[in-house]
């Protein structure tokens, strides 16, 4: 029984409790088997919620055995990644210096998942504060990719993505500054979608990037991420860069998932197939065939800027995170150094002690950036180049109805492989991270498997608001190909 | 090219401002790396952007303003409750005024 619960995507496991064929606690039950079973070798969670998890779910089991009404992801069992406010458990952001924080409140996205009669299972290994490629730089845990455990299963949102392809959970959430969650997504062969800035609520995210951090699904099926973002979107007064109503219309994103678009018309930019694995080239080259045949007309552009993406975010995002990691100060909550010697060392050596590597590298790179005699020459002038990037999306745009391109440059690499050079780990995410610099929503979806049957993300890029159409033409290749079906062998 | 783009000295003054208390193999390691991150940075320096407008984010909204209204707060409990010290009512840091070279 529990294996056939584990087939279930989120729609039908909701569809079948809500129906009383499947208890919700069974299917808890089925996943905390899974996650008991595999967990050790994987490495995902960084904290579980069984006793909780089951409560909840006996609650919704309650209420559809009495009739009444119960939410869109009633009983269904997701993950979220640990950067996200817990009023249980932890929040750690896989730093020691939150290894015992406790937050007050929850996340608004926590509490929207809780509206929608969601059990939140767990939290989610990740980079320390979301600052990664591979999730290597968690401090508190190490995640492997479940299609091959010598590789990383990507990063930031690493943990999400993993147990999300190892079956440990039926969902998960992760959040995006650069790639944390489309990246992830494609090197575990599911599927991740970072959604337009101002769509979700960072409320209770904890703030990394702040214009560029967004929250959203990482899934097994385009139907699911559609699911989903309809409970975590829309307006939020406590985040002001969550948008209203009038800018971004609440409406239901799954309903007219299944209807092709007509008249689809794809950019692909060749110049940016240049620094890819052969592979990976021909694997969306193929993805892209399958456009062209169900009707699509493929159109070449060019993005002069694009390339420039990784250099203006890696000092506008640490210019970002100097800032908003300013509040680790060993003072109101975390960490606190012993026996300093006068208050200055409170936040100097806390900090130190308990910040990671990749973390204080940041921090370090963001402060010069904007400190005085630089912030013209570094920060100001990236801001510069992040409006000339967005200029190429809003040309691209005005040609095409989204852009396709890969998701990473490879599939998983191997763990240590790039950790000895920070820049090296900076340069694999250059096609993600202009996403974040326009505010525009993208995909990642798999499209394919290599040699060494590690999946390949193909990543679709839309204009901002426009993650109904995003998820049309994902559906369109989904529904052609049956890659989002394939799981790992643990 | 050539000349590090940033030296040991100046790795400090940031780690000072940063107020990271980072030892000294730290310092030399990250005076390695930003500098080579710097240089990458560089490649921004072969766009001209004279007339371009710095783009602080992506949405056209200013400012947020809700309503002058008192509302719920967390109170001093759940405030505190994070606190690696404190006592009933306040956060607990070393005496500040009565430190020699304090500020």
């Amino acid at each position: 029984m529990s294996k056939d619960i584990l087939k279930l995507t989120c729609r039908e496991l909701r569809d079948s409790i809500a129906k009383g064929e499947i208890k919700s606690s069974e299917a808890v039950s089925a996943v905390f088997e899974r996650i008991e079973k595999y967990d050790g070798q994987i490495g995902a969670y960084l904290s579980t919620y069984k006793n909780d998890a089951l409560g909840k779910a006996k609650e919704v089991d309650g209420k559809i055995s009495k009739g009444k009404p119960v939410g869109v992801l009633a009983g269904v069992p997701i993950a979220v990644k640990d950067n996200m406010c817990t009023t249980f458990g932890t929040t750690t952001c896989a730093s020691k210096i939150l290894e015992n924080f406790h937050s007050p409140y929850n996340a608004t996205v926590i509490e929207k998942l809780l509206a929608a009669d969601a059990v939140i299972i767990g939290k989610t290994n990740l980079d320390e504060f979301a600052m990664g490629s591979s999730t290597e730089n968690s401090g508190l845990k190490k995640t492997v990719n479940p299609w091959d455990k010598s590789r990383v299963p990507g990063g930031s949102s690493g943990g999400s993505a993993a147990a999300v392809a190892a079956k440990m959970c039926f969902a998960a959430l992760g959040s995006d500054t650069g790639g944390s969650i489309r990246q992830p997504a494609s090197f575990c062969g599911i599927a991740g979608l970072k959604p337009t800035y101002g769509r979700v609520s960072r409320y209770g995210l904890v703030a990394y990037g702040s214009s560029l951090d967004q929250i959203g699904p990482l899934t097994a099926n385009i139907a699911d991420c559609a699911l989903l973002l309809n409970v975590i979107a829309g307006h939020d007064e406590r985040d002001s860069t969550s948008v209203d109503e009038k800018m971004a219309p609440v409406y239901d994103l799954s309903a007219k998932i299944d209807e092709p678009l007509k008249d689809l018309k794809i950019a692909v930019v060749p110049q940016l197939f240049e620094g890819a694995d052969s592979e990976v080239v021909n694997t969306v080259k193929g993805a892209i065939d399958i456009y062209k045949k169900l009707g699509a007309e493929i159109i070449e552009i060019k993005m002069p800027h694009f390339e420039y993406a990784i250099a203006a975010y890696y000092l506008i995002a640490t210019a970002e995170a100097s800032s908003n990691l300013a509040r680790y100060d060993g003072v109101h909550y975390g960490h606190r150094t012993k026996n300093p010697a006068d208050y200055i060392e409170v936040y100097t050596k806390s900090r130190n002690e308990a910040f990671g590597q990749e973390v204080k590298r940041r921090i370090m790179l963001g402060t010069y950036a904007l400190s005085s005699g630089y912030y013209d020459a570094y920060y100001l002038k990236a801001l510069k180049v992040r409006n000339l990037i967005r200029g190429d999306f809003t040309a691209a745009f005005e040609k095409a109805d989204c852009v396709i391109m890969p998701t990473s440059p490879t599939t998983a690499f191997k763990i240590g492989e790039k950790t000895a050079d920070p820049l090296q780990m900076y340069l694999s995410d250059v096609y993600t991270i202009a996403v974040n610099l326009a505010g525009v929503p993208a995909i990642s979806i798999p499209c394919g498997f290599d040699k060494n049957n590690l999946p390949i993300g193909l990543q679709i890029i839309s204009p901002a608001f426009g993650e109904e159409k995003l998820l049309r033409i994902a559906k369109m290749f989904e529904s052609q190909t049956d890659f989002h079906k394939r799981r790992p062998e643990l | 090219m050539g000349q590090k783009k940033i030296d040991i000295e100046q790795v400090r003054q940031v780690a000072k401002l940063a107020r990271l208390a980072l030892s000294d193999a730290e310092i030399a390691q990250f005076t390695v790396q930003l500098s080579a991150i710097l240089e990458y940075v560089e490649k921004l320096n072969q766009l001209d952007t004279s007339k371009v407008e710095p783009l602080a984010h992506c949405l056209p909204i200013n400012n947020c303003l809700r309503a002058d209204e008192i509302k719920q707060s967390l109170g001093t409990e759940k405030t505190l409750a994070n606190a690696p010290q404190k006592d009933e009512q306040f956060f607990l840091v070393p005496k500040i005024l009565e430190e020699p070279g304090g500020l």
